[in-house]
Formats: structure tokens, C-alpha cells, sequence
């Protein structure tokens, strides 16, 4: 990992576009050419981007599903044990179990759960956080929108041989894009 | 059938006025983070912090004296600190709502004011936590022993009651929201840092920012995250409320013991935090210049949004007296006549006026787009809606069933001093906030600038050339 941070590697190719109407269909065009590696970069979610660059429905409700069940019955374990196993004490005559009491903390520590959860796996999935990553240009995030063909990683390196930067450079071109340039990757890409 | 050929045209609501670019709002937004804080804002933090001193100065003398120097006592147990607790976790309802609600319900507005909503949220919750835990009077053993944790006593805390399902309920609110607000700020926290020319300013936000860089794979998972936390948020903010609430709906107090509780105050915290959230953006967007942003257009309908939850909270103020006659029950009856008729008559006065009456000047346009007249409302409706704290927690404690045990509560300078210290504490942490996040969240303007392609507003500025380094 040292020796790649010392000599950054080209990372890919990097175009800029009018707005985000003309990067979508760039996007598009992109996903049904050869480049199998490349990611639009916008300012803001751009609506209909997913589905221009073939991507699948994220799976974090999956994860929010599994994690609000989780925390529930943690909750509901926590007070049947401490009111029924550990100390029974009866308190304004109720049952030992008496569950509907309980509701209002399950509730409490599905959510809590649950939002933790959804929060922590957007972050593994999209590699945050991760502060050696910098922006490929700082006026991404300010107004500009950028498609980036990624030269293959390292690891494949008979393949990272086979990526002709300046053919990238003029597909986009070809696509619309006013301004094109290399970006090198640092640190974990 | 017709076979007109009119088309419909759909023309989208302009959010944004000024003819405003991506870029202008990146520098109005930044500009107050970016140049050192003008004499206003240092002469509004000074008396902030200087009347936190003075809470937290009777704070500490209370602590030493105990609990004796504020006005409670016999029948008064509860009094201006709870009535502080709910009047500020109620405050700290309008953001939530404002981020998550109106969210779902794809109200766009909503991301000219959703941030500094969740701000104000986050600190409200934080003040109105201050409250039960200094109510102890022993602040340092109250802030472990309200969780359920294993201890040498081999004691479980009490699951069966409302006061500790308020522990799971605000503490769970407080955490999804400062975590709904974080995912919120990434994207703006990664525009300040991609503009920060000093490099300590540019460290500070390359950590804050996580490595955002504006990547649609990024975007995906994001807007799925964002959509969750605002579905979970939703039935939360009403959750938290509604248990506040049984605070005092589950106890037998005349006054206390009914089941309208959970929704009439659920109602009357949207319309405290509404309130709230006009006040302050009144005073921000002239402040820092916010005017083409935060519109009159997003102000109106903040008030039309406080003049319907004011209405709610009128009917459920007269529905509480039907509710009270319909009972039969004497004591239901004579709490409530004694609400409105007895020695705190002029406390339930103030609340009807503020919250029922002044609001319906909101009928009218002029008044609900005239700046004075709504800033002046919103601070009678945060006047009245302490007031309705006061008159649930206070006139129902004062005279309960046994008439030897009735007293005319009056709470000292303490409990006015400290209450004085919550706002301080307050507003340092707001005007913090102003000088180091940005208070209108960058990425989400943007979406619904509607900015049309071509005119030239994406062109990028001339390149300053910056290294091409990933």
C-alpha cells in the first residue's frame, strides 16, 4: 500500500458536463460502452443516475429490517429478564411480565436500533469515512458535473495495461464533455 | 372526449429567488463560516454564555443548599423544571418534523430551513435534558442511575414507569437526530472543505467530511439512508411526546389523567418548534443574508403550518372541559373550572390568548407575509405554550383532592434564574452552530433550484489550476 501511495496511479478519466440532463445521458452511454469501471459525480443525487449507470437498489432496508427486529427484542428481553428472572418485584400490583408496559422502551430501542444501524451500513457500503480520499476536483461539490471512467485497479494489472487513457479522454469528449482530464488516485481509491 | 391539443404544462415552485446559481449559494452559505464573527454576534454570545453563568451559578448554590431554595413543596412536587423540560423537549419537535415529515411528504421547502431546525432540535433536546437531571438535586448520580446497567445494589430501574420510558424516549431522540442531522451536513461539510484555502480550516473539515466526494455510488446508498432515518424518524418524534405525555396521563391527578393527552401535546410541541424556528429564522436570514433563500414564500407556510397546530391545540383545550363535564366526576370538574377561574386564572389566560387567539391573525396574508407581525406572534406563541406547561403542571398539582393540602405555588429566583441559564445555554450552542456548519443544507438547495442547462450557470469558473492528484 505504501509504494502505491508514494507513486499515485492513474486512476481513471474525468469528464465534465453542461448539467446534470446532459451527464445522464452521457452516464447512459457509458454503461452500454465497454467501461465496465466508471461513476458519475454531482453535487447533488440526481434522480434517474441509478438507473443510467445500471445501479441495483441499494440493500439498506434490509438492514434496517434486520437490525429494528434485533433491537426490539433486545429491549423486550432486557425488561422480562430484569422484571421476571433476576429481581420480581411487584410494582402497582401489575404481573411480573407485564408487557404492555414494556411497549413504549421495544419501541424506543427498535428505532435506535434500527437508525444506528442504517447509518453504520451506508458507511461500510460506501467506504466512509476515509480521509485520505480528496476530491477529484473541489468544484464537484460546489456546481459541477463529472462522469469518471476508472482505469482498472491496480491488482489487475494485465488489465490496467489495456486502459488507454486518451481513448477514455475522447469518448468523452465524443459524449458532450467540456473539459477532460487524468486523475491520479491516492490512498485508497 | 375532447381531442384538444392544450398541453399541460407544469411550472415548478421557485424555491430559490434572486436567480441564483450553484455557486452563489455555496459562497452566501459559506461566507459566515469563512470571515471572523462580527460584533453582533460576539455581543449576542457574550450574553448568552453570561446568562448561562447565571444558571449555572444557582444551579451550583442550589446543589450545595438542596433542593429548599426553589418553590416547591407540598402539594407543588413538580413545578418550573418540568414545566421547562417539556416546554424545551416540545421546542425540539419542529425539526424533526420538518426533516422527516416533510420529507415523506416530498414537501421541497423543506431543505431551505431543515437544517437550522435540526440544530435548534438538537440543542432543545440538550437543554431540556439539563432539567430532570438537575431536578435530582444530585445531578451526578441521577445521569447513571436512570439506566438500566448492573450495580452493586443488584438493582433494576423501574421498567413499568412513564418517567423512565422518557430516558429510552428522549435519549433515543436525541441520538437519531444529531445522526439524522450528521448525514445531513456530509455533503455541505465536503463543498466547505473543498473551498477551505486554510489549512487547518481545511483539516478540520477533511474530518468531518469523512471523504465525501460527491460519487453517485455514494449517492444511492445515501438517499436510501436519508429516506430510512426519516421513516424512522416520524413515528419517533411522535413517540417522544406522546410519552412525555404519560408523564403525566398515567398518574390519577385531576387535570393530569386524561387520554387526549398524547395527541394534544404532540400538537402543541409542532406548534411550539414552529414558533421557535420562526423566531430564530427571522433573525438569521437577516443576519447573514439568507433573505433570497429563506423566502417569505418558506415563512408563510411555517405560519400557516402554526396557525392549524394552534387550532388543534384550541380544540383540545375546550375538549379537555367537555371531556372534564362529561366525566361527572367532581374532581375532573372542579380541576378545570379551577384551571380557568381559580388563583392561576391569569396563567390559563395567557396560554388561550397566545395560542388560540393571536395566531388566527394568520387568516390573513398580509399578516402571514409581514415579517413584524410574525415575529412577534411566534414569540407569544412560545410565551403561551411555556404558559400551558405551567398551567398543566402547576394548576393541576395546586389543588387536588384533599383541600387541607392546597397551596398557591410561587417559584423563587432560583427557579427564574436557572430557567434564564436554559436559554443562555441554548442559544451559545445555536450561535456556534451559525459561525462553524453551514445553516442551509448546500446539497439539498441545489436539487430544487431547477436551474436550466445551457444559460451558461454551470460553465466552470476560469480553472485555477489545481493539482490533478485523486
Amino acid at each position: 500500500m505504501d509504494n502505491q501511495a508514494k507513486a499515485p496511479h492513474l486512476a481513471g478519466v474525468i469528464g465534465f458536463f453542461a448539467g446534470p440532463h446532459h451527464l445522464l445521458k452521457a452516464t447512459e452511454k457509458v454503461r452500454d460502452s465497454k467501461y465496465r469501471h466508471f461513476d458519475a459525480f454531482t453535487p447533488y443525487p440526481v434522480h434517474g443516475m441509478d438507473e443510467a449507470q445500471g445501479l441495483k437498489r441499494s440493500p439498506l432496508p434490509f438492514v434496517t429490517f434486520a437490525a429494528g427486529l434485533t433491537g426490539g427484542s433486545l429491549g423486550f428481553m432486557l425488561q422480562y429478564w430484569t422484571s421476571v428472572v433476576d429481581w420480581p418485584l411487584i410494582v402497582g400490583g401489575k404481573p411480573f411480565n407485564s408487557w404492555p408496559a414494556f411497549v413504549p422502551v421495544m419501541f424506543e430501542c427498535t428505532i435506535l436500533f434500527a437508525g444506528l444501524a442504517t447509518v453504520g451500513a451506508m458507511f461500510l457500503l460506501n467506504g466512509l469515512p476515509n480521509h485520505k480520499r480528496k476530491a477529484f476536483d473541489p468544484r464537484i461539490t460546489r456546481d459541477q458535473f463529472a462522469l469518471l471512467i476508472e482505469a482498472p485497479v491496480a491488482l489487475e494489472a494485465d488489465r490496467a495495461d489495456r486502459f488507454d487513457a486518451s481513448q477514455a479522454a475522447e469518448f468523452l469528449k465524443s459524449l458532450g464533455a467540456k473539459e477532460v482530464k487524468s486523475v491520479y488516485s491516492e490512498g485508497w481509491f | 372526449m375532447s381531442t384538444s391539443t392544450e398541453v399541460t404544462t407544469f411550472k415548478p415552485e421557485v424555491l430559490v429567488t434572486g436567480g441564483k446559481t450553484y455557486v452563489d449559494v455555496n459562497n452566501d452559505v459559506a461566507a459566515p463560516l469563512e470571515r471572523f464573527p462580527n460584533k453582533t454576534w460576539w455581543l449576542c454570545f457574550i450574553i448568552a454564555i453570561a446568562t448561562f453563568g447565571v444558571g449555572a451559578t444557582l444551579a451550583g448554590i442550589m446543589f450545595m443548599d438542596g433542593l429548599g431554595v426553589l418553590g416547591l413543596n407540598q402539594p407543588n412536587g413538580w413545578g418550573i423544571f418540568i414545566v421547562n423540560f417539556v416546554f424545551w423537549v416540545g421546542i425540539g419537535h419542529a425539526g424533526t418534523l420538518i426533516s422527516a415529515v416533510l420529507f415523506l411528504f416530498r414537501q421541497k421547502w423543506r431543505t431551505a430551513i431543515n437544517r437550522s431546525a435540526e440544530a435548534m432540535t438538537i440543542f432543545a433536546v440538550m437543554t431540556a435534558l439539563l432539567f430532570p437531571v438537575i431536578h435530582t438535586g444530585r445531578p451526578w448520580y441521577a445521569a447513571i442511575w436512570l439506566l438500566p446497567y448492573p450495580n452493586q445494589r443488584h438493582l433494576w430501574v423501574n421498567f413499568r414507569s412513564p418517567l423512565l420510558w422518557d430516558v429510552f424516549a428522549v435519549g433515543t431522540y436525541f441520538t437519531i437526530s444529531l445522526t439524522f442531522w450528521f448525514v445531513g451536513l456530509i455533503p455541505d461539510l465536503a463543498s466547505i472543505r473543498d473551498r477551505a484555502k486554510d489549512p487547518i480550516r481545511k483539516t478540520i473539515y477533511t474530518v468531518l467530511s469523512l471523504g465525501w466526494r460527491g460519487s453517485n455510488r455514494n449517492w444511492s446508498h445515501y438517499e436510501a439512508a436519508y429516506m430510512i432515518l426519516a421513516g424512522l424518524s416520524t413515528p419517533l418524534v411522535l413517540s417522544v411526546h406522546s410519552v412525555v405525555s404519560f408523564d403525566f396521563a398515567t398518574s390519577n391527578v385531576p387535570g393530569w389523567h386524561t387520554t387526549i393527552f398524547p395527541p394534544y401535546f404532540v400538537a402543541g410541541a409542532i406548534f411550539s418548534g414552529f414558533a421557535m424556528v420562526v423566531t430564530l429564522l427571522v433573525i438569521a436570514r437577516e443576519v447573514f443574508k439568507l433573505k433570497d433563500y429563506i423566502t417569505l414564500n418558506h415563512l408563510e407556510k411555517m405560519n400557516k403550518i402554526i396557525m392549524a397546530t394552534g387550532m388543534i391545540v384550541g380544540y383540545a383545550y375546550s375538549c379537555e372541559f367537555f371531556i372534564a363535564w362529561y366525566s361527572g366526576s367532581p374532581f375532573e370538574r372542579f380541576a378545570f373550572i379551577n384551571r380557568a377561574f381559580g388563583p392561576y386564572w391569569w396563567a390559563y389566560w395567557i396560554m388561550v390568548s397566545c395560542n388560540v387567539f393571536i395566531p388566527q391573525v394568520f387568516w390573513f396574508k398580509k399578516a402571514r407575509t409581514s415579517i413584524p407581525v410574525m415575529f412577534v406572534v411566534s414569540l407569544f406563541v412560545n410565551i403561551g405554550m411555556w404558559f400551558e406547561r405551567f398551567v398543566i403542571v402547576v394548576t393541576s398539582l395546586h389543588r387536588d383532592f384533599v383541600p387541607s393540602n392546597w397551596k398557591y405555588y410561587v417559584p423563587t429566583w432560583y427557579d427564574w434564574g436557572i430557567t434564564l441559564g436554559s436559554f443562555g445555554w441554548f442559544f451559545i450552542w445555536f450561535l456556534l452552530f451559525c459561525r462553524v456548519l453551514p445553516v442551509i443544507a448546500m446539497a439539498e438547495v441545489k436539487g430544487v433550484m431547477n436551474l436550466d442547462e445551457g444559460d451558461g450557470s454551470h460553465d466552470p469558473a476560469p480553472l485555477k489550476e489545481v493539482p490533478a492528484h485523486g
